[in-house]
């Protein structure tokens, strides 16, 4: 891979950059060439898809740390640089945008409403969810999240469904909860921002050099409060959790799936990459609390999944359940809980976006979610039911699947630390088996219905999702350690930093 | 070539992944060459456990080798191979029983529209299975542990569209999940503390660990994986529902072979529970227990797969009674003799339901024996094996069992053992008089099934004739000589062998009198004790209760959780919303263009921020509480 770590080429900027191309080319397009209009998008995410697969392969993990770096001297007054970099922790987050924005694409390749104005703003999204995860700068960090809430309003009134809630409800309590969500973070940055000025004197947006920053402990926990309370909003933490089934159930498919695959997944990107490594004591701090609320993510929303009766409810409740595991592992604070927390935001994020891309692609041919409507779709669309079948095991954690491996992890090093919470997580694997298995034999099996025998199965573009996504969670499933690795070297090299202790399993 | 199977025992699992990966991106549409593919590929699979049981042999020392599967500073996952006796015990029979019934499958499922399919799921167990049996540490055990359950869902489920077969298998992978549950933090447990979950290791470390208490909370954590896989009380009660499945697959999977695998943990773990006797008085009364609860429900069964279902229950308690007393020879002894004879008769029994065009109920069977000689043949030498008659398979093992719970000193359980080998030799017979020598019923045209599936069943029946013989105790070197824990024992009791075969034998002329000759009326018997049959019969209402539980605790706690999330969370956030616009409202009246209101709240507003930035800066010397820091 020697080829692609030429210094000189702005590898990321240009991954970054690509989909937000073709939006402007979009808007050159008259919007009656519609096979045009999705080629473009097909083709501008494949660019940035190819190109994110092959520096994932190319990131030297002997080196570690911020690779693939470019800086542009933006506002020198206040220090807010366009700076790119990647490690091991926003690595994998990059390529799994990359992998769910390609998918996305296809998902949406039967949209036939506006679809000009739908794949300008598609674009735009993805480019604001990886702007997020590969900036080095905290200033360009909330710029690229506040970019992102925009198309998503947008989408989910205009090309959403009205179920229990009407799409405006669930489009506004998204908008709403992100932007508080946004609220505190950005009280919590300008904290951090004018505190760091205060004690170097130094103006500085550069994560790494806030990372340096001696915060007091006093600052630390009330800064952590403020950026806590955005990132958990975010990554749908116990109580501020319920704009998530709604906005999903709200949303078109490609948003559904974007969101729960991966903007959520900034919520516990920001709280390690930020929370932890900038102000450490203040997670220590805090911690426990998370602990606490995670079990509740795990537990609570796993027993709502079964009474759920739309499909995307219980996608929607098990995506808040499976980010309790998420959250557990970062709140053990050690290198092993926070490498797998990594993990399951990945594997996670991969099936997710399949089990949306899935209930999409037989909502649209159905026109309902109602899992009591359906039974027996193995009999007429078989394809399908793998696409559901790989979703739904991966969403148990099933081994030879990504997520094994990643709850694993988080299941070693959350339990050295809170024995009896983790104890009580781990039970979701009980009830997450019975909502999922009774959610697919419920729609997938039993006597075959005539009313459903008009259904198509998976053809043509429709495989696309299936495809990427389903190799990537076998892929990584039965290789994990080619996640683990470029992860683990992430978190190792900035962990030493924080000065807590590395040491797991002390209660015993 | 023996040196080349033990050092690339890998390849035994390898060789049925490929064939799965094989069928299901290029053969799903030519079935005949899926069932040679798999066929294939598992052939080799035997060949290569023939080498290693013959490597074993020839030097019983453990051969490992690993990789590492991921890794991180404190915690390092591998995947590897541990080939010894035990495991060259269990290579073997796995990949045998698997290849006689992927043989026997290609009679039995013929014109199936999933054959291929079919072929894959096969494939994809044995690669789980036998990836199981050669596993050299907790976490792969756990992995493949998960795969043969996913298999087993599938297979159960296979015929998807018959709501019977889609219940049976999420309550098999749910009640599976329960056990696993525990089995998971045990391994947890065990990785916090010692650092590694290499079986070997691990054996080093753990007799030196001075924690009995914890190390037996483990043990026990550990054993309820084996509860729930191999069907142990109180979570027994998927594998009776698991005969939804075809019935080959009820052979290999739901008799034979993944249901011994919880079995097999506790025997590839034995250095964990050897060191905490109470845990092992635990498995023992709770393999006991299980023995005889299978058994008697077992006795009024109509469904012939049913009545299968429970009497390997019942065996399955009587292998993990036997760990329990400390019999570890004797427990992987009876697992593989099992192994033989209970193939057997459920490949027997998939025979006569092949024949009866789907018919499971003994009652509508009868007068098979002419019709079906071979069946019935190999059919009753399975009964006889498993009955316990000498000098079958299950004779010698089930002795060893019997010896090993009365030498340690578990009379009770030798007692509970002798009465569960009576009423086994009584329930088996009475299928077998009711089946196969009952009155033929006229709209039956039962035949013999094709040479495909006898082949099968006769070399079934030679194993289960000869297979015990390799544990005789006369012979100087015999199958304890090299599966044992510790010290290999040597040794039987007259007593014992003549008192088991006289039990047994008695078991069989009751169920002569009451089935055959009819001179004792079942029926009479069944009036009688109305209360108890009705509770045999209706399997002591575990169902129930467990549905019950399901739908009013787990379910309830699920829509309570539901209407906290609607009217409280929710109801927070929207009554929110709804002050906001309210509050909109009234603020409106706030704008009264009087400076010397602004001025006020300019006042108070400064006052609060002041406040706020103490908080957040101690070394401005502003508290709120006045107090500095």
């Amino acid at each position: 891979m020697d080829f692609i770590t030429n210094p000189g080429f702005p590898y990321l900027s240009v991954i970054l950059l690509t989909p937000l191309v073709g939006a402007l080319a979009l808007i050159f397009v008259p919007r009656e060439e519609v096979w045009t209009i999705k080629a473009i998008a097909a083709v501008s995410t494949l660019v940035s898809l190819i190109l994110s697969v092959l520096i994932f392969l190319a990131y030297d993990q002997t080196i570690g740390g911020m690779q693939f770096k470019e800086d542009i001297l933006w506002i020198k007054d206040l220090g807010v640089s366009y700076s790119l970099g990647v490690d091991g922790i926003s690595l994998p987050l990059l390529l799994l945008t990359n992998l769910i924005g390609f998918s996305a694409v296809y998902a949406s390749w039967n949209n036939k409403d506006r679809v000009k104005e739908f794949f300008i703003l598609l674009l735009i999204l993805i480019t604001g969810v990886m702007g997020t995860f590969v900036t080095r700068d905290l200033f360009i960090f909330l710029l690229f999240y506040e970019v992102v809430v925009i198309p998503i309003y947008i989408m989910v009134i205009i090309w959403g469904s009205t179920k229990r809630v009407t799409k405006e409800y669930a489009g506004m309590k998204l908008t709403i909860y992100l932007l508080i969500g946004s609220a505190f973070l950005l009280a919590g940055m300008i904290a951090l921002y004018v505190n760091a000025y205060q004690l170097t004197g130094v103006r500085t947006m550069d994560i790494e050099s806030l990372m340096l920053v001696p915060f007091t402990e006093h600052f630390q926990i009330i800064g952590f409060l403020l950026l806590g309370i955005g990132f958990c909003t975010l990554i749908s933490m116990w109580p501020f959790h319920s704009w998530s089934p709604d906005g999903y159930a709200g949303a078109p498919t490609a948003v559904s799936m974007i969101h729960a695959g991966v903007l959520k997944k900034i919520g516990g990107y920001g709280l390690i990459r930020i929370g932890l490594f900038v102000l450490p004591a203040g997670a220590k701090f805090w911690a426990p609390l998370i602990a606490v609320l995670a079990v509740g993510n795990v537990v609570y929303a796993a027993v709502i999944c079964l009474v759920q009766k739309d499909l995307k409810y219980v996608v929607g409740y098990s995506s808040v359940s499976h980010m309790g595991y998420v959250l557990i592992g970062i709140a053990a604070l050690n290198v092993i809980s926070i490498n797998g927390a990594i993990a399951q935001m990945f594997a996670h994020g991969v099936m997710a976006a399949l089990f949306f891309a899935m209930i999409g692609n037989l909502y649209e041919k159905s026109h309902t979610r109602n899992i009591p409507d359906f039974g027996g779709l193995a009999n007429q669309v078989p394809r399908l039911a793998v696409g559901f079948m790989l979703a739904g095991l991966a969403s148990l954690g099933l081994p030879g699947l990504a997520s094994f491996p990643a709850e694993f992890t988080i299941f070693v090093g959350a339990f050295g630390v809170y024995q009896v919470f983790t104890i009580i997580a781990i039970s979701g694997i009980i009830f997450t088996a019975v909502y999922i298995l009774r959610m697919l034999g419920n729609v997938l099996f039993g006597p075959r219905q005539q009313q459903w025998d008009k259904l198509t199965d998976l053809k043509g573009p429709e495989w696309v999702p299936l495809i990427v996504l389903g190799t990537v969670l076998v892929t990584f499933g039965i290789f994990p350690y080619l996640l683990m690795d470029p992860i683990n070297t992430g978190v190792t090299s900035l962990f030493a930093r924080t000065g807590l202790s590395t040491v797991i399993g002390g209660g015993f | 070539m023996i040196h080349f199977a033990v050092q690339n025992s890998w390849l035994i699992p390898l060789m049925p992944a490929i064939a799965f990966a094989i069928i299901v991106f290029f053969l799903r549409r030519t079935p005949q060459a899926s069932a040679f593919f798999s066929i294939s590929c598992i052939s080799v699979s035997f060949l290569l456990s023939l080498g290693v049981v013959a490597g074993v042999l020839m030097d019983p020392a453990a051969v490992e080798s690993s990789v590492t599967w991921f890794s991180m500073p404190g915690l390092t996952v591998e995947m590897g191979t541990l080939i010894d006796p035990i495991s060259g015990m269990m290579v073997f029979v796995v990949s045998l029983i698997a290849l006689l019934v992927q043989i026997y499958s290609v009679g039995y499922m013929e014109n199936d529209p999933g054959y291929s399919i079919y072929f894959a799921y096969q494939s994809l167990f044995a690669m789980s299975m036998l990836g199981l049996v050669i596993a050299n540490n907790f976490v792969q055990m756990f992995v493949f542990w998960e795969l043969v359950g996913l298999c087993s869902y599938l297979l159960i489920g296979f015929w998807f569209y018959k709501i019977s077969a889609r219940e049976a298998a999420k309550k098999a992978f749910v009640t599976n999940r329960v056990g696993d549950y525990g089995f998971l933090l045990g391994i947890l447990f065990l990785q916090i503390i010692f650092g590694t979950l290499n079986f070997t290791d691990l054996a080093q470390i753990i007799p030196t660990y001075a924690n009995v208490g914890l190390l037996t909370v483990i043990a026990l954590l550990v054993f309820t994986g084996p509860i729930g896989k191999s069907g142990q009380f109180p979570l027994h009660v998927w594998l009776p529902d698991a005969m939804e499945g075809p019935t080959p697959v009820s052979a290999l999977i739901h008799a034979a072979t993944m249901v011994v695998a919880g079995v097999y943990l506790i025997a590839r773990a034995f250095f964990l529970f050897a060191a905490v006797p109470t845990a092992l008085q635990v498995i023992a009364y709770v393999g006991g227990f299980t023995a005889l609860f299978a058994a008697t429900i077992a006795i009024t069964q109509n469904d012939i797969k049913r009545i299968l279902a429970y009497s390997t229950l019942s065996q399955l308690g009587y292998m993990v009674m036997a760990l329990g007393v400390g019999g570890l020879t004797a427990s992987m002894f009876h697992l593989m003799t099992h192994a033989f004879f209970k193939a057997l008769l459920f490949l027997g029994a998939g025979s006569v339901i092949h024949a009866l065009q789907g018919k499971q109920d003994i009652w509508e069977m009868g007068g098979l024996a002419r019709k079906m000689p071979i069946t019935t043949k190999t059919f009753i030498i399975g009964s006889l094996a498993l009955a316990g008659i000498f000098p079958l398979a299950g004779f010698w093992s089930k002795d060893e069992i019997l010896l090993a719970a009365q030498s340690n000193g578990f009379t009770g359980l030798y007692l509970i053992g002798s009465l569960v080998a009576f009423l086994t030799a009584f329930y088996m017979f009475r299928l077998v008089f009711v089946a196969f020598y009952g009155q033929a019923k006229p709209n039956n045209d039962p035949h013999e099934s094709p040479a495909v599936m006898t082949t099968p069943l006769i070399i079934l029946g030679l194993l289960s004739v000869v297979g015990g013989l390799v544990g005789m105790p006369w012979l100087s070197t015999n199958f304890g000589s090299y599966v044992y824990f510790g010290e290999a024992h040597h040794g039987y009791s007259l007593m014992i062998m003549v008192t088991s075969t006289v039990i047994a034998l008695m078991g069989i002329y009751l169920a002569y009198l009451m089935y055959y000759k009819k001179t004792i009326s079942a029926s009479a018997i069944a009036n009688r004790f109305k209360a108890i049959y009705t509770l045999l019969y209706n399997k002591y209402y575990i169902d129930e209760i467990y549905q019950w539980g399901i739908n009013h605790i787990v379910d309830g706690a699920g829509r309570v959780a539901y209407w906290i999330d609607l009217h409280v969370v929710d109801g927070v956030v929207n009554g929110l919303a709804k002050g906001t616009r309210q509050s909109g409202t009234i603020l409106r009246y706030l704008q009264t263009g009087q400076t010397q209101h602004y001025g006020m709240v300019l006042v108070a507003a400064v006052v609060v921020i002041i406040l706020l930035l103490g908080l957040l800066d101690p070394s401005l010397g502003i508290s709120a509480w006045g107090g500095g820091n």
